[in-house]
């Protein structure tokens, strides 16, 4: 088989969805680095979002699993630390996707710029923590909704 | 690198590796017991967080150390004398004010260490640091706002917030004694002097402590014993019980 172009693979990529927010892909995270060949050696750079979010793991292994059904055979994956990852990374498509779910996007002033429910303004923080690593809580005072906001980091 | 470097570089690994290690099984001892959702949620992050840092300093400690160990032999395997976190961080949790306070003694000089730490000779101690100084950013900003919320609370939680910091303020001053090993990160441009650091912690703690309406202690007296491994709490012991029981009664086993 002819070796897929680079292009080509970070398209496949863009289909892996994130385990834990299903409506993004792995690309639109921004947690896929580089994509090269070594030779007949496939690499792909990851970057983790939080050092123990629990998806690390599963993430690594729909990346194997997504590019082994598309024939690449030679793989391998290797961790990048640095830079650490930043939400400046999330693509324009996934901060949209993040919405229309009901995870209010990070916006670099530190907070939800409005409700993803009900779009009001009003808006309280809960806790800096949510149901994942990578959100926070926060409560709409407009519709009463809590609801998560991708936290800026 | 010369051997008796990487010994030291070693131990300071431990110590980065173990204070994570030993304060998130802490902090994941509140999970499903915390006063609210929130809080019970926002605790088992930070013990997550703790817990994957963990997995980077200890992880880079066995690759150093060259034994063909991993981060989670370290962890589960050693014996409490073999452990190098600080008293502070094995205390135990409390009440939930305690609780906070603990991590709000430790995040302040957590942040502080991480920001010197990503300037590191060393890059992987570098890379560590660099990632692992944004999440602390947000367990500090978050043990400093409830340190706040109930020291300048209720009379009951005001009064439990100054027990918990008259209480574990003798074990703040062992996170800045320094010894040979700190000597030999500091002459390699790995880490800095411990010391170096106690002013802008006092400032940062100061002012949060001063906004909380708690009165810090005087005496400057510090337990200390963990950092270098000489003396432990009887605490830690009743830890790593809980902790390393599965994998030492049965080893090797993986789920």
């Amino acid at each position: 088989m002819a070796r897929p172009s680079v292009g080509e693979i970070w398209q496949w990529l863009d289909h892996v969805p994130d385990p834990e927010i299903p409506v993004i892909s792995l690309v639109d995270l921004g947690i896929i680095r580089d994509v090269a060949w070594e030779d007949d050696l496939l690499v792909v750079t990851v970057t983790p979002t939080y050092s123990g979010c629990p998806a690390t793991s599963v993430i690594n292994l729909d990346i194997q699993t997504a590019l082994r059904e598309k024939g690449i055979d030679r793989l391998e994956l290797r961790r990048q630390l640095s830079p650490a990852w930043t939400t400046d990374w999330l693509s324009d498509k996934g901060r949209v996707r993040l919405e229309e779910f009901g995870i209010a996007p990070p916006q670099p002033a530190g907070g939800p710029e409005r409700c993803p429910r009900c779009g009001g303004n009003h808006l309280e923080k809960l806790s800096q923590f949510g149901s994942t690593p990578c959100k926070a809580q926060w409560r709409c005072c407009d519709c009463l909704e809590p609801f998560d906001y991708f936290k800026c980091i | 690198m010369a051997e008796v470097d990487k010994q030291a570089l070693l131990q300071f690994l431990l110590r980065m590796g173990d204070n994570t290690l030993v304060l998130g099984h802490r902090v994941s001892e509140w999970c499903g017991h915390a006063p609210v959702l929130e809080e019970d949620i926002a605790l088992a992050n930070t013990a997550l967080d703790l817990i994957g840092q963990t997995q980077l300093w200890l992880g880079y400690a066995a690759e150093i150390e060259g034994e063909g160990k991993s981060a989670d032999d370290l962890a589960f395997l050693r014996d409490v004398w073999g452990f190098r976190n600080v008293l502070l961080v094995e205390m135990p949790n409390g009440d939930f004010g305690q609780t906070l306070m603990r991590q709000f003694l430790f995040d302040a000089w957590h942040s502080i260490m991480l920001g010197r730490l990503i300037r590191s000779s060393d890059r992987t101690v570098a890379e560590i640091a660099e990632k692992a100084s944004k999440e602390v950013a947000y367990h500090l900003e978050r043990s400093a706002d409830t340190v706040v919320g109930l020291g300048d609370g209720t009379e009951e939680s005001h009064n439990r917030m100054q027990a918990a910091l008259n209480y574990l303020w003798p074990y703040v001053g062992e996170m800045f004694e320094g010894d040979a090993v700190d000597e030999a990160m500091v002459t390699a441009g790995i880490s800095s002097d411990p010391g170096q650091l106690r002013e802008e912690y006092d400032t940062l703690v100061g002012r949060v402590l001063s906004e909380a309406t708690l009165t810090i202690p005087e005496s400057r007296f510090a337990h200390k014993g963990g950092r270098t491994g000489q003396m432990h709490t009887e605490h830690l012991g009743h830890l790593l019980c809980t902790m390393q029981w599965l994998p030492r009664a049965y080893p090797g086993c993986r789920w």
